[in-house]
């Protein structure tokens, strides 16, 4: 796959904020056209790496092109296709919604301001109610309404759901999927809600310890990831040809998360599915186990275990 | 949007270890064994589908072609998605093959509990005379 293809292509990327470093040896490639889920703890990397694809800041070290350019503050025609939305969700507290919609307008060449509408009375929201009046949740729809009249070929979102209740997040990410269908916007999102990941996401990229663990077609992660799980009396060494992600042995039974990238032979195993959340539960256990790259750049005190 | 209901209305278990495009395809071929869809019922289109649960429509258009490609529905250019008249027939012979990998399973869990070909066959006799009683 060339990078003409990719909405977003990273080799190598590293941020340092002083001595420490948020994002390390980042290489990524997110193909146009899906729905990609960053996941991830907390401080691993993944609000760093959305705000490097849409411009806001430079990489250290590495190269990242979004949509094949390379983004910045000072590339309009780049920030015009690019939709992001952190969580600030950048409202002007004392505008009235239809005031939101009418800024957006006069600052965006492609607004579609017939979409912009629809979606407001599709969500309920009064146009005549000021922004501060609203609920959490329904400031996040108006933000997002306003993302996607823009019209971008990649959308950049933020924990887009964070904060809201049940309605609000399946609401939102209704309205998210409704602009997937019509035109086929590429997405990026992060998000800790591993239940949204299989609703409304294709692909999957896991960070940890600002370090890349995972990256592939969702369907290939469910498809190729196993427990194997098998008597210690019988099998006492671990499965053979396979990648183990996570082992948990007992003195009876030792069972086996791994990623088969072949089909399995070894007989003798019992094989089950493991859930999406158990997937990325054991990746993200193995990355919090490996040293953190930031640990030898500063004084060596601690496990390492904290976040 | 159109006033009529679905044929069939889809869900989407985030829960399981099943690949989201399968979940749906699972759920037609059960409708279709179950007499809920016919041959020449429509499905919903993917916009309706997205309407109704949150999901990515390409995970709705995977699962439509993976139905095309099992034989279980057919795509009609410019009117939709269709069940095929053959599809009831394809859904069974789907569900024999779905039996023999769940006895496949089976088989591996019971050698691996260590039962030999005699015991495995003793205890299949059983549910065998069990299931004679019983009906």
């Amino acid at each position: 796959m060339n990078s003409t293809q990719n909405v977003l292509e990273a080799r190598g990327v590293g941020k340092r904020f002083g001595l420490t470093w948020a994002l390390r040896d980042c290489t990524v490639s997110i193909p146009a056209g899906k729905v990609a889920a960053l996941v991830g703890p907390n401080g691993a990397g993944k609000s760093t790496l959305l705000r490097l694809a849409a411009g806001l800041g430079r990489p250290n070290e590495g190269s990242l092109t979004v949509l094949g350019e390379v983004p910045g503050h000072e590339n309009a025609r780049l920030r015009s296709k690019v939709g992001y939305l952190d969580q600030e969700r950048l409202l002007y507290p004392s505008f009235r919604v239809g005031e939101m919609l009418r800024f957006g307008k006069a600052t965006n060449a492609k607004w579609d301001e017939r979409m912009a509408a629809s979606y407001v009375t599709q969500l309920g929201i009064d146009v005549d109610a000021r922004v501060h009046s609203l609920s959490s949740g329904q400031k996040a729809q108006v933000a997002l309404t306003l993302c996607l009249a823009k019209q971008p070929e990649l959308l950049i979102l933020d924990e887009p759901a964070a904060t809201l209740d049940p309605l609000a997040r399946e609401d939102l990410l209704q309205l998210l999927m409704q602009q997937v269908a019509q035109n086929g916007t590429s997405v990026v999102l992060s998000t800790h809600a591993i239940g949204d990941i299989v609703s409304v996401c294709e692909y999957l990229i896991i960070l940890s310890r600002a370090r890349v663990v995972l990256c592939d077609d969702l369907d290939y992660v469910l498809g190729s990831h196993r427990f194997l799980t098998a008597a210690t009396s019988t099998k006492s060494s671990e499965p053979p040809g396979v990648t183990v992600i996570e082992s948990r042995v007992s003195s009876r039974e030792a069972s086996y998360l791994v990623r088969m990238d072949a089909p399995f032979s070894d007989a003798g195993w019992r094989i089950t599915e493991p859930t999406l959340e158990e997937i990325v539960l054991a990746y993200l256990r193995e990355g919090a186990g490996r040293p953190d790259l930031n640990d030898a750049a500063q004084s060596s005190g601690g496990d390492g275990g904290s976040q | 949007m159109s006033e009529r209901h679905p044929s069939i209305q889809f869900r989407l278990d985030p829960r399981s270890g099943v690949a989201p495009y399968r979940q749906l395809v699972e759920q037609v071929r059960l409708a279709v064994a179950s007499g809920q869809l016919r041959g020449g019922d429509q499905l919903p289109s993917v916009r309706e589908v997205v309407s109704q649960i949150t999901i990515n429509p390409n995970t709705v258009h995977r699962a439509y072609r993976e139905l095309e490609h099992e034989g279980l529905a057919e795509g009609r250019p410019g009117l939709g998605t269709f069940i095929t008249p053959r599809a009831g027939i394809v859904a069974g012979a789907v569900g024999r093959d779905i039996l023999i990998d769940s006895l496949r399973d089976w088989m591996a869990r019971a050698r691996a509990a260590g039962l030999d070909d005699v015991e495995i066959l003793e205890l299949l006799g059983r549910f065998l005379n069990l299931q004679r009683v019983v009906s």
